[in-house]
């Protein structure tokens, strides 16, 4: 991964994931979307088969799409074949790069169960991000693209991309006009408060502390 | 598209070879049906094929600075199957191949009769060699543009336009340089190349505008919207992720400003169109060598500005993610 000038002018380099960020709306009704961004493991990968040398593939197995460093001759038609950008050559080592969904983490069995997961699903401090099998429609990705209404990004092109994103979520509440104003107040539904009687003994004139 | 120099010389480069192997075969098809005589033949196509196949060399090696890892090309014959790309590295060799024993048996006079005809001309082997070798030709073409136009979502490219235009442009070119070749070897084929290349490149002037026009009112299907999911007309992008640049801000935007765009349209429109059918016409009646040589490098030039713009126009879904620092 290549990272030059990290401190310097022109800082640039490789990325496996990027977060980007997007006002949408008019202003004053403005609110920033802030939106990650990595290969989609597509189920439909269009940079697989214009591959010449098949460096780039989609694995049988768990469907994730990786390149073959070592069969890579740099020729960039896979990043051309991909509406995402989501890959990137290497200015070092000449070869295409992309992300990898950390496959090299979420088959280690050295590592506790738990933390065999994406490093940027468990970096997440929010844990907006999610990992699984969407396959399995009872996986948690499954139920919660199903149930929260997950999208696929540029669904025009087919790609079918396995990586959903989740619509934003907001909590809101409620309120009509009327629930503004206390309807019902007792003091002013009543009207008429309880009026001292003038000639009548006290509690005070008939009790003695 | 960022236009890659080496892609634009492999490109044009063995479209020109392409188009000068075809204008040969177009002399020998000619000659033998007794539409030309050629006085001098084995000289002229042997010539003509080395000609031809230095401009195709010429492409491969372009088309080598292209690569990040040169010394694994061979790996990309690998996906004929699927890949336009490994096509056009199996088709550049295998037609390079063709060229080659087209121009050797025509300089050492190989070229026995593999079929006993009427006329001498109709059974010679180089005839056959010919043949191949122009089913090769159009197949480079079709896998050279087909590199391009398969990528549905570069909708400037996605179209059987780009086809005919690469096949068109090639010709056209090979054609011209053709003429240029015969004023110097066999002054006879002057008018049947000069004819030719005018006529091609009157074709490929109404197929390239069909695709110009085609372009100015494209509709792009992806949008923002669609990019980032979220329905809403007034999306802006407020930061890319990063601030230096990346691969995705260097390959897929070509950098240049307006007023360059626009001009190099009307660069390639005057200089394959105009100028080498206005220099064809006075080259034929003067059978000046020079004014067609001119023809042809402002063919080639124009050329080079055509894949240019060609480039520069595509507009790749992936900008925008990539609209402001």
């Amino acid at each position: 991964m290549s990272d030059d000038n990290p401190y310097g002018k022109d800082p640039t380099g490789t990325f496996f994931n990027r977060v980007q960020s997007f006002e949408i709306g008019d202003y004053p009704n403005t609110e920033l979307v802030h939106f990650p961004k990595s290969c989609l493991h597509c189920e439909e990968p269009p940079c697989v088969p214009v591959c010449p040398t098949g460096a780039s593939y989609k694995r049988e197995e768990d469907g994730i799409v990786l390149v073959d460093y070592d069969k890579c001759i740099g020729c960039k038609y896979c990043s051309w074949a991909c509406p995402y950008g989501a890959r990137e050559l290497d200015e070092h080592q000449k070869v295409m790069k992309k992300c990898t969904l950390c496959v090299d983490r979420i088959y280690d069995e050295a590592l506790p169960e738990a933390e065999r997961k994406p490093a940027c699903v468990l970096a997440c401090p929010t844990n907006a991000r999610l990992f699984g099998d969407v396959h399995d429609s009872e996986s948690e990705v499954s139920v919660t693209i199903r149930e929260s209404g997950g999208y696929q990004l540029m669904p025009e092109w087919g790609t079918q991309p396995a990586n959903h994103y989740l619509p934003r979520r907001k909590t809101k509440i409620k309120i009509h006009e009327d629930e503004l104003i206390r309807a019902d107040n007792p003091l002013k539904k009543e009207g008429l408060k309880p009026k001292t009687v003038v000639d009548e003994a006290t509690l005070d004139d008939v009790t003695s502390w | 598209m960022h236009p890659a120099l080496s892609v634009i010389f492999l490109t044009t480069l063995i479209g020109a070879g392409q188009g000068l192997f075809l204008a040969l075969f177009t002399a020998q098809s000619y000659a033998a049906v007794d539409f030309v005589t050629i006085q001098n033949p084995q000289q002229f196509y042997a010539y003509g094929s080395g000609i031809a196949l230095l401009l195709l060399i010429g492409g491969l090696l372009a088309s080598f600075f292209h690569l990040g890892h040169p010394e694994r090309a061979w790996r990309s014959v690998a996906r004929w199957r699927t890949s336009w790309l490994s096509r056009e590295v199996i088709a550049l060799p295998a037609f390079m191949f063709f060229v080659f024993v087209y121009g050797v048996m025509h300089y050492f006079g190989w070229d026995p009769l593999v079929i006993k005809t009427e006329h001498p001309l109709q059974g010679q082997l180089s005839l056959y060699i010919g043949i191949i070798g122009t089913v090769l030709c159009f197949a480079l073409f079709i896998c050279t543009a087909m590199i391009y136009a398969c990528l549905k979502f570069l909708q400037e490219w996605h179209s059987p336009l780009t086809v005919i235009n690469y096949t068109l442009l090639g010709t056209a070119s090979g054609f011209t340089l053709a003429t240029a070749y015969s004023a110097m070897m066999a002054p006879e084929l002057v008018t049947l190349f000069g004819t030719w290349a005018t006529i091609i490149t009157l074709t490929a002037l109404v197929s390239r505008t069909a695709s110009l026009l085609r372009n100015a009112r494209i509709k792009h299907k992806s949008s923002l919207q669609t990019a980032i999911g979220v329905r809403h007309t007034n999306i802006q992008q407020k930061a890319m992720g990063l601030m230096g640049g990346s691969f995705n801000t260097r390959e897929f935007f070509h950098g240049a400003k307006m007023g360059l765009f626009k001009s190099m349209k009307w660069i390639f429109l005057v200089l394959v169109f105009l100028v080498p059918v206005v220099l064809l016409a006075t080259g034929m009646r003067s059978a000046s060598i020079d004014i067609l040589i001119t023809a042809f490098v402002a063919q080639y030039l124009g050329l080079l500005a055509e894949r240019w713009f060609f480039f520069a126009q595509a507009k790749h879904p992936q900008n925008l993610y990539y609209q402001t620092i």
